[in-house]
């Protein structure tokens, strides 16, 4: 099965919100959430998401 | 030597040089300098001969002979092939892709003017054996603009306007005017974006535009055209750099979002009318007969 889009990994300051599947990243601050982010970004050539304040989703196109 | 020699050598002369018209090398390099080219002016030479033989051969009275006409069809058929399957491979290195609809009419060119130096070299060759070289002369001449005629398509700034807009976040989100792009997670993203991005609004001029640039693959065309023609702030690796068009659903406009390493809005502006309007995209909803009745559509 071919994924057209597909969540590579979550990243978060509040993990009391997230659970499944894709790996989960928990940061303690926006900063190092962000700084996390921007590595995935460029690592999993993906697009990071910001889908709320405290929650980023890396995202394959 | 004997009679027919000089026409078809005139024949085959105008039907090469109508392909090496044809053949123009601009802003989209393609085909790519020397070898490409090479391809295209042989094939155009065979079927300058194809077409030139053909009136002999009538004269003669070899009718057999015209359906080597049927086999210059396939011949060129394959040419269509080729230029899909090159294009094609070629696509997947592309910053920003040019799109299987861009790559098709692309390919459909490349067959249709094998058949348009067919055709010039025919009624020059005619026209050389019937009248006499000057005629041949005259009839090379109003193939070629038949030709030229046939070659160039509509071009986008026919049937749309265009107009610049500053491309600004809403939140995460990415907006041209009202059309939503897409979602920029990152502040540092967000911020090159803001730096390097543009935004166009194309306002179709009828109904039938609005189904034109609502094809995915003419918008894929416009983001290719653009990109080539004025560079792309993008890498692999940075896929959140990404040139996109998008629609508002309510009135059939389309958002161009690109991000040119060359930021002048004229510019841009004009590349993006002399976008060709791509064969496959054209619909024509205005001329279906329960569209012709009642409230006129706008």
């Amino acid at each position: 099965m071919t994924h057209e889009k597909l969540i590579l990994a979550v990243i978060t300051t509040n993990s009391n919100k997230i659970a499944g599947g894709a790996p989960i990243f928990t940061c303690d601050t926006r900063e190092e959430m962000e700084s996390v982010a921007t590595n995935l970004e460029a690592i999993l050539d993906g697009i990071a998401h910001s889908l709320s304040d405290e929650l980023l989703i890396i995202v394959k196109h | 030597m004997n009679e027919y020699t000089f026409p078809i050598v005139f024949g085959v002369f105008i039907g090469v040089v109508t392909r090496l018209y044809l053949l123009k090398t601009d802003y989209r390099q393609y085909p790519t300098y020397l070898h490409g080219k090479i391809i295209h002016i042989a094939l155009g030479f065979i079927a300058a001969g194809l077409g030139t033989i053909a009136v002999p051969a009538i004269m003669e009275k070899e009718f057999a002979a015209i359906t080597f006409l049927a086999l210059a069809a396939s011949q060129f058929r394959d040419v269509r092939n080729m230029e899909r399957n090159t294009l094609n491979e070629l696509d997947q290195y592309e910053l920003v892709p040019r799109g299987k609809p861009y790559i098709e009419g692309i390919a459909i060119v490349f067959e249709g003017r094998n058949y348009l130096v067919i055709f010039a070299s025919f009624v020059s060759t005619l026209a050389y054996l019937v009248w006499n070289i000057w005629a041949g002369v005259i009839a090379s001449i109003i193939g070629l603009l038949v030709a030229r005629k046939f070659m160039s398509g509509s071009r986008l700034k026919d049937i749309v306007d265009i107009e610049y807009v500053e491309p600004h976040f809403e939140g995460a989100g990415l907006y041209v005017d009202n059309i939503y792009i897409m979602n920029i997670g990152l502040p540092a993203r967000q911020k090159e974006i803001l730096r390097y991005g543009m935004g166009f609004i194309l306002k179709p001029k009828n109904f039938n535009a609005r189904s034109t640039i609502a094809n995915l693959g003419q918008r894929q065309a416009i983001l290719h055209d653009i990109s080539t023609a004025l560079g792309v702030y993008r890498d692999s690796g940075t896929p959140a750099l990404v040139p996109l068009a998008k629609r508002d659903l309510d009135d059939g406009r389309v958002g161009i979002f690109i991000l040119p390493q060359e930021k002048d809005i004229e510019k841009a502006k004009t590349i993006i009318g002399n976008v060709p309007t791509l064969e496959n995209a054209i619909r024509m909803p205005t001329k279906s007969e329960a569209n012709k009745k009642g409230r006129k559509l706008r």
